[in-house]
């Protein structure tokens, strides 16, 4: 059901300021997901597909396409491994309509 | 900044503009600090705009606020893969102002709601994110902005920094929200001719449609879709409870489940040639009555989707963000007046106004609404194929006769559900809506 959908081109249709080098959002501890975490739900649970699960069984983040949404740190309750902020003032998703 | 304030509110959405306009139409010295770059481009919403809840703050709303249209036909349907059945409510007294309800596109609603914020006399601070609140033992002084030197201080903070929730969190005043307690929802925005929307919905200019949808298109999750009409575009969203995205068997992602809810035979049609120009993800706090965080103490209050006030049966949550704000201001103002001090004492009248309004009633009744429907998902999953097969059945003429059909119904019924899980469910309705 996932395969058919580009999330990226969604959110093409989107402003954003990118904080450079400042993501607003860390995995604590990267080996956990590999080690520790069966599910890896955020790869699919993350509205704009900011975690991707790769090959090697970890998973990677990049925040740049962020909704600020809040579901990351939510569902990670057992490991509590996401480290969330909002973006700085003024940068992250600039919604037009919201 | 050196200044001092009566009250910094945190967040400039409906809960915290609600409260920050009604504090400075008082003659409070109110200080308020948005994260975005202007009041609305953080913010998300379906949006329906409730009248009576603004009209409580500003009786004249209708003359400035930018409003797409008042809505004049309710649907709510149910859905089967490819069919659906469906009650519409529509009534020409929703065309007789002033009207009850109205689209709202939220970027532009709040910042209107923002500049009479300022005309009252408020402070605003955009593109300033608020790190932290700053405690002197159990008292909330002031907020530590991102900003250089940026503690500020005041004799309340109100916490109107959404439904994340993330200063009382860190305070320590509540914790982390669960994922049974939230809903995750996606949407789009698709702008078509103004003509398209009004031949495809049998409304005239500035009348308005919307509709609300349960079953298959939410994958075996708890959830509703939604699709409203706004002046020349439509929204379509689809949310789902963040705990059955993330125990999705078949790790569904939210933008599946609104792809396939765009593609249903029965709404395809509606948005055919829309022109997608925004995607949005949110989360609605969805707990109700046993969600709600204690929402005051010594020198803060919480208002709005940050202390969860969302009746999540009745899709209504910027209506409770204002009489929320609202209520919070008034709380404040009073204590000024007394001179008693902003500690938790005095407070306390906040949480005594709450459950006075609509807002606590609402939640209470429907307090066990929220755990019915998450143990039991037949209502999302079972029940909208049967009830679609149920009318296909009776519908379809194919030269069985009637009785045969009922019995046939019914079978599928008690193979389904059995008679026992028929009547529980009614029971566990009944109980949960009374």
């Amino acid at each position: 059901m996932n395969a058919a959908v580009n999330v990226e081109e969604k959110l093409f249709q989107n402003r954003y300021r990118v904080d450079a080098g400042r993501p607003h959002i860390r995995i604590k501890q990267p080996d956990l997901c590999r080690t520790e975490c069966g599910t890896q739900s955020c790869t699919y649970v993350c509205p704009a597909s900011c975690y991707k699960a790769e090959g090697n069984g970890s998973v990677t983040l990049i925040t740049d396409g962020c909704l600020e949404c809040g579901s990351c740190r939510i569902i990670c309750n057992e490991h509590a491994n996401v480290a969330w902020e909002y973006p700085r003032g003024g940068y992250g998703v600039l919604f037009k309509f919201g | 900044m050196n200044e001092r304030f009566d009250a910094i509110v945190v967040g400039a959405g409906p809960a915290g503009n609600a409260a920050a306009y009604t504090m400075a139409s008082a003659g409070l010295k109110v200080l308020q600090i948005e994260r975005g770059e202007y009041p609305g481009s953080k913010n998300v919403q379906g949006a329906i705009l409730y009248s009576d809840a603004l009209e409580k703050i500003i009786p004249d709303f209708r003359d400035d606020a930018p409003l797409e249209r008042h809505i004049i036909e309710q649907r709510m349907w149910v859905l089967d893969d490819e069919s659906f059945v469906g009650t519409h409510f529509r009534s020409d007294d929703y065309n007789k102002p002033p009207y009850n309800r109205y689209t709202i596109i939220r970027a532009q609603f709040d910042k209107w709601f923002s500049s009479k914020v300022r005309e009252a006399g408020a402070l605003l601070i955009c593109e300033t994110t608020v790190s932290e609140l700053l405690v002197d033992g159990n008292r909330v002084v002031g907020v530590r902005c991102d900003r250089e030197g940026g503690d500020i201080f005041a004799d309340v903070v109100i916490l109107a920094d959404g439904v994340n929730s993330t200063l009382a969190r860190k305070a320590g005043f509540h914790a982390e929200i669960s994922p049974g307690n939230v809903a995750l929802a996606v949407k789009e925005i698709l702008f078509m001719p103004q003509e398209a929307i009004e031949a495809r919905f049998n409304i005239t200019e500035d009348e308005g449609v919307v509709i609300e949808a349960i079953g298959k298109i939410t994958d075996g999750m708890m959830g509703t879709g939604f699709l409203y009409t706004n002046k020349d575009s439509l929204t379509i969203g689809i949310g789902c409870m963040l705990a059955d995205f993330k125990g999705s068997p078949n790790r569904t992602s939210p933008y599946a489940v609104l792809e396939r809810m765009k593609k249903h035979p029965a709404i395809a049609p509606m948005i055919a040639g829309g022109e997608m120009k925004e995607y949005c993800a949110h989360l609605i706090p969805e707990g109700g009555f046993y969600a709600v965080p204690r929402v005051f103490g010594d020198g803060w209050m919480i208002v709005g989707d940050s202390g969860g006030f969302v009746n999540s049966v009745h899709r209504e949550g910027s209506n409770l963000a204002m009489t929320t704000g609202r209520l919070a201001a008034e709380t404040a103002i009073a204590a000024k007046e007394a001179g008693k001090g902003f500690g938790a004492a005095s407070l306390k009248a906040y949480k005594a106004a709450l459950d006075e309004s609509f807002v606590m009633k609402d939640l209470h009744k429907y307090r066990d609404m929220p755990d019915v429907f998450h143990r039991n998902n037949q209502f999302f999953t079972t029940y909208p194929e049967l009830v679609n097969r149920a009318a296909k059945t009776m519908i379809t003429v194919d030269g069985v006769d009637k009785k045969t059909k009922e019995r046939e119904i019914f079978g599928d019924f008690r193979q389904k559900r059995s008679l026992v899980g028929l009547m529980g469910d009614a029971f566990k309705l009944w109980r949960a809506f009374r």
